[in-house]
């Protein structure tokens, strides 16, 4: 009756007992899949992170610079090849239209990697395990992350960022 | 005296009685539905053919554009689609359901004549600047995230755009008052109304935050400002962009309402429990636009957890009363006229072949099967860091604003042709089959993007060859097909709906349109208990959907 207007006692009408039951199973949908989203933010092991801080993007690119100077290992197409131990915050920049330095990590051990960007937007996207992050410039982004499995993985742009935006790519080796 | 009755003969001279619904229709208003309704249709043109080639270059096999032209179209396409064609047709729908449905006229017609020229006016700005500017300062997309900057002519077109919407919203609000005032219409509004005026709300605090979002970046194009923090203006963009959707569902769910009422004569089984879904749409919606924030640096996890459930999930309860609502409306319509027998009778025996009515039941199982759910899934915090920007959030909304919405619209439409612009279609036989061409080809090309999005594949992003996901080309083949077929679709009724309006059968006077049919209005209830059994489905493919997405997070690196 969508187009009439309801009887003068619609408030008071009834509901009818089918209408009731999908309506309190759905309330209890509803509870169930709030209360996982709680379960597992407390006990769960993949979250996303909560750490932030606002930062200068030329901040960022000199403090990343420092550590890549400090712990480069080799190049690859000219960009850095970085090992550090894993109780050093590692850090990945995000820029048009590459994410540098490339990280070499342990399987099973646990980093904190700083990423940010120093000009737009970027999507920080690990592949193929799939795990995406969003990078904002004036942000960063402390991931304490555990690669629980060997091989090389992908950074992908996701975030659109300019025309080259398909070009962007970056990289993690997990030893 | 005199004078109250050459008022009322200047009203009369300027409406006509509907000879289906019987409704009094005003002339302002009636001018402004269609105008509005054309210029919907031509961005939807528009956006549809940019569609078609997007879908035939994610499908990297044919890979149809250069990527510099992929961006532009994108652009046009998202812009097209996701603002023009859709507020475009709600403004039409605002005023129809303030003044026709309530049996009252348009207020300051005039000030309606000037939203539309805004609006006609933010419209050309921004295809202009889009279609001919430099691709690097025009293909910023619909978000188009600071600091990334656009031509200062693609800001204005939004605004002006979004000015003239929010003076629609305004006029919405002033009609319904003043039918009550005039005492055209008296006691509570129609259940459409009631829908169409959450959709209104929810439309007024979206393009308040429209205008917070895009004045500042429009200044800050000029040079005027200096810096915008990228952070803060993806949280007030969003409080524009994702509650701009929340209009279309609000919208289409009324719509939905409607359609079950012309096309089967529905009864809605409880206008209390319908009503109160709406309003925790307006209560609640809003919050829904952290699910663009969840893996956001500058947001903590309480507040992530709190918005993007929707406060504990009391805007998907409303969908969910309504995913009962509005199927059972139909069941006690088919039931009245007979068809009783067994759980399902009144189902299969439904009017499968009238349009509006194929439109409506296609769109809303495409809304709830794939995007409703989709959606649910994707806006649960942890998982969103498998989902955020990769091809399943494209495949998701293609489910809500593509096939639900954008369908439910083409469903309405077919009965605007005939009522409100008085034309008899030229074909049944087009009208027949494109909601089914369109529905089924969005159903294919969506399952595949959100398969692809979860094998890791992402969006707006002209070529993934460098990635290794299996499957990768049948899938994207898929997106292609669909797109293709979709597009027939939509191509079928932008062609019939401006043939018909051109060259279709005038009807005068009394005159009543011979197709789609309306129905009889049923008038006792009935029982729904084949409803009961398809929303209890529905519930438990739901739960098993986020089960499966939980343990694929549960497979990926620890992280916190």
């Amino acid at each position: 009756m969508a187009l009439q207007k309801p009887q003068e006692n619609y408030w008071e009408e009834k509901v009818e007992t089918s209408e009731k039951l999908a309506v309190t199973i759905a309330v209890f949908i509803c509870a169930f899949m709030f209360s996982v989203m709680v379960i597992w933010a407390i006990v769960g092991k993949q979250n996303p992170p909560q750490e932030a801080y606002k930062i200068r993007p030329s901040t960022f690119l000199e403090r990343a610079i420092a550590f890549i100077e400090k712990y480069k290992v080799g190049e690859e197409n000219g960009i850095p090849i970085v090992e550090a131990p894993p109780n050093v915050d590692q850090y990945i920049v995000g820029r048009m239209f590459q994410w540098f330095p490339i990280l070499v990590l342990k399987k099973d051990q646990t980093y904190r990697i700083r990423i940010s960007s120093i000009d737009v937007n970027h999507g920080f996207s690990i592949q193929p395990v799939n795990m995406n992050f969003q990078a904002v410039p004036g942000y960063e982004y402390v991931l304490t992350i555990k690669p629980t499995e060997r091989g090389e993985f992908t950074i992908v742009c996701n975030e659109f960022c300019g025309i080259g935006h398909h070009l962007m790519r970056g990289k993690i080796i997990v030893k | 005296m005199t004078e109250t009755k050459s008022i009322t003969q200047e009203l009369m001279e300027g409406e006509r009685i509907c000879p289906v619904t019987g409704l009094k229709v005003q002339r302002d208003a009636e001018n402004l539905i269609k105008i509005n309704a054309v210029m919907a249709v031509v961005s939807l043109l528009i956006g549809g053919i940019a569609a078609l080639l997007l879908a035939l270059t994610r499908w990297e096999a044919v890979h149809i554009l250069p990527a510099d032209l992929y961006y532009r179209f994108l652009t046009i396409h998202g812009m097209n689609m996701l603002v023009f064609w859709i507020v475009f047709f709600e403004c039409a729908g605002l005023i129809f359901a303030s003044t026709i449905v309530l049996n009252a006229r348009q207020v300051a017609p005039k000030s309606g004549y000037l939203a539309f020229l805004l609006m006609l006016l933010g419209w050309l700005t921004v295809n202009y600047i889009i279609f001919t500017g430099n691709v690097g300062e025009v293909a910023v997309m619909f978000t188009a995230y600071v600091p990334l900057k656009a031509h200062p002519l693609f800001y204005l077109g939004y605004i002006l755009f979004a000015v003239g919407a929010l003076i629609f919203c305004i006029l919405f609000f002033l009609n319904v008052y003043n039918a009550k005032r005039e005492g055209s219409h008296s006691g509570p509004v129609p259940l459409f109304t009631y829908g169409i005026a959450a959709a209104a709300v929810i439309a007024v605090f979206t393009l308040i935050h429209g205008a917070l979002a895009f004045v500042p970046v429009f200044l800050w194009s000029l040079g005027m400002i200096e810096n915008i923090d990228a952070s803060v203006y993806r949280l007030i963009f969003w409080g524009f962009g994702h509650p701009a959707q929340q209009i279309n569902l609000t919208a289409m769910v009324s719509i939905w309402y409607l359609l079950s009422y012309l096309t089967v004569g529905g009864i809605t089984p409880s206008e209390k429990v319908s009503r109160t879904a709406f309003l925790l749409y307006v209560l609640f919606i809003n919050a829904g636009s952290a699910h663009h924030l969840l893996v956001d640096p500058a947001f903590g996890t309480p507040w992530k957890i709190f918005n993007t459930s929707y406060v504990i999930y009391l805007a998907v309860l409303a969908s969910l009363i309504h995913c009962f609502a509005i199927p059972a409306s139909i069941e006690i319509g088919q039931r009245n006229k007979g068809y009783n027998k067994g759980l399902f009778t009144w189902l299969i025996k439904a009017p499968w072949g009238n349009p509006a009515f194929a439109a409506f039941f296609i769109s809303l199982a495409i809304f709830g099967f794939i995007g409703g759910a989709s959606g649910v899934i994707m806006g649960i915090e942890q998982i969103n860091m498998r989902l955020h920007n990769t091809l399943a959030v494209p495949g998701h909304f293609h489910g809500t604003v593509a096939a639900g919405t954008s369908l439910a619209f083409m469903g309405l439409t077919y009965y605007v042709v005939p009522l409100i612009f008085r034309r008899e279609w030229l074909s049944k036989f087009f009208a027949v089959i494109q909601p089914y061409l369109f529905g089924i080809g969005l159903t294919i090309m969506a399952i595949s993007m959100n398969t692809l999005g979860r094998l890791g594949v992402p969006r707006r992003t002209w070529e993934t060859g460098f990635l290794n996901v299996p499957n990768k080309e049948i899938l994207e083949m898929f997106v292609g097909i669909g797109g293709i077929i979709a597009f027939t679709g939509l191509i079928i009724f932008v062609l019939h709906t401006v043939l018909t309006l051109i060259f279709g059968k005038k009807l005068q006077g009394s005159d009543k349109p011979t197709f789609p049919q309306v129905a009889e209005p049923s008038t006792s209830k009935a029982p729904i208990s084949g409803t009961l059994v398809l929303a209890l489905t529905f519930f438990v493919y739901l739960v098993v959907m986020v089960s499966i997405n939980w343990y694929w997070l549960s497979r990926v690196w620890e992280v916190r």
